[in-house]
């Protein structure tokens, strides 16, 4: 089972701050919307991870398990 | 469709009949009942005719005996450059309900809904008939659904359906485990749903009687551009294209290249697309996809990025404006466009439009600005050598008439 991150794009309003709590998955395009590393979120990751998702203001940022 | 040519016009329910015989309902008897049409869908091999080509019997049975499913026929063609479910819906409308009734009744859903343009037609027409003969155990309603691209899009349709506005949604859910108005739904293209009508009529061995044994069966295209008599044909899936455009009467003038699938589709030289085989795996390739089953010839007169352009333009003032990547990005691809097909010298433009074209890719709750970046980069390909001399200086002769056909009301510049 791995994690891997998803964007809700229509509930994703740019503030950006998840890629500023985890620069090692998540870059900004020239717009400032997100750009999500399509690798999983390994276990040391997951922490900063989930801090990611709890602080976006729109709740548009989601792990998923597969 | 169905046994040869017939008339260009309505066809009532008693000629429908007379035609193609009545049908058999079998019912979904249960979970573990057998499922007798959805299997004769599956063997005949039956794809979905809308653009995403998914297999129908798959999206059968991920609604079967769900808790009152709702079967929607897509019949809300959203692309300018395909006539073809609108023209069916006119002239065979008896055949789509058919197959809207026999799929409900395969997955146990006793409510049809009829999503198309425009007002009152044939097709209205034709469940008034229904409903008068008592023909159907299920009820159908027609709904219009508004002009826009991705109206037609499935989960724009379904929300529209459930009384929001006609835009995509993130998924999960799927229309499947949450459609309309909650109920698990079955959104089928039109022509798919004629397709399934007649696979419960004579059987999958009837319908791989023609195509290939991968691409079993027949399907409708829309034939546009630089031809004679343009227009909706079927083809057995493996006809070559140039067969396509033999049909529509051939070439009115020499032809540069095809526009393969639509605006969501791709660009092809005309010598590679002509002698292509039909099918989905033939034009995947070629680096194209049959779509909703568009084939538009350009003109060797004609200026493919020019066209391209104004079509993009189009497609990006299309974005429903709810994902940023699509509301902003689309926009700067089609003027990055607009400024490489104007010339000169250009060279960070073309490197911020590839960059731009695959930044945009997959980020979307629709695939909207996939389809408009698979667009424009098959044009970038197609037609670098005009890109050239554009950039040297030397651009194409402007045309009288566009090629590509947008909405009335939209031009782009």
């Amino acid at each position: 089972m791995s994690a891997h991150l998803r964007v809700n794009p229509i509930a994703c309003q740019a503030h950006g701050i998840c890629a500023e709590l985890l620069p090692e998955r998540i870059a900004l395009d020239e717009w400032g919307y997100p750009v999500l590393d399509p690798r999983p979120v390994t276990s040391e990751l997951m922490a900063y991870a989930r801090r990611a998702v709890a602080d976006c203001p729109t709740l548009a940022l989601l792990i998923t398990e597969d | 469709m169905a046994g040869g040519p017939g008339p260009a016009r309505p066809m009532p329910l008693a000629e429908h009949l007379e035609r193609h015989g009545g049908f058999l309902l079998q019912g979904f008897g249960g979970e573990g009942a057998p499922t007798m049409l959805i299997d004769a869908v599956e063997r005949a091999g039956l794809t979905g005719h809308g653009g995403a080509g998914f297999p129908t019997a798959r999206k059968m049975r991920a609604v079967a005996g769900r808790r009152r499913p709702v079967v929607v026929v897509n019949a809300a063609e959203g692309e300018p450059a395909s006539h073809k479910d609108a023209l069916l819906m006119r002239i065979r409308p008896h055949l789509v309900l058919d197959g809207a009734v026999l799929a409900a009744d395969a997955v146990g859903a006793r409510e049809v809904i009829v999503a198309l343009h425009g007002g009152p037609s044939s097709a209205h027409a034709a469940v008034a008939e229904r409903a008068a003969a008592g023909l159907d155990p299920v009820s159908i309603q027609v709904v219009q659904v508004p002009k826009e691209y991705v109206a037609s899009e499935e989960s724009a349709l379904v929300r529209f359906l459930s009384g929001a506005p006609a835009l995509p949604t993130f998924t999960p859910p799927r229309p499947y485990e949450r459609g309309v108005n909650g109920r698990s739904t079955l959104v089928q293209n039109a022509e798919t749903l004629a397709h399934l009508a007649l696979i419960a009529r004579h059987g999958d061995q009837w319908f791989r009687s023609v195509g290939t044994p991968e691409a079993p069966g027949s399907l409708l295209v829309t034939v546009g551009g630089a031809v004679q008599q343009p227009g909706v044909y079927e083809l057995a899936f493996g006809t070559p294209l140039k067969t396509a455009f033999e049909a529509a009467g051939g070439f009115t003038e020499p032809v540069q290249a095809v526009l393969v699938g639509g605006y969501f589709g791709a660009w092809l030289p005309a010598e590679t697309a002509l002698g292509l085989p039909l099918t989905p795996a033939d034009l995947k390739a070629a680096g194209a996809a049959i779509g909703a089953g568009v084939l538009l010839a350009l003109p060797a007169s004609a200026c493919g990025l020019g066209e391209s352009q104004r079509v993009a333009t189009w497609l990006a003032n299309q974005s429903a404006g709810q994902c940023g990547p699509c509301t902003l990005g689309l926009p700067a691809i089609a003027e990055d466009l607009a400024v490489l097909s104007r010339g000169g010298k250009t060279t960070n433009v073309r490197h911020r439009l590839d960059r731009r074209l695959s930044l945009v890719e997959g980020r979307g709750a629709c695939h909207h600005p996939d389809g408009t970046a698979r667009f424009v980069a098959s044009a970038l390909q197609t037609f670098a050598q005009d890109l050239a001399r554009h950039q040297r200086g030397n651009p194409c002769p402007p045309t009288r008439h566009p090629v590509l056909p947008l909405p009335d009301d939209a031009g782009g510049s």
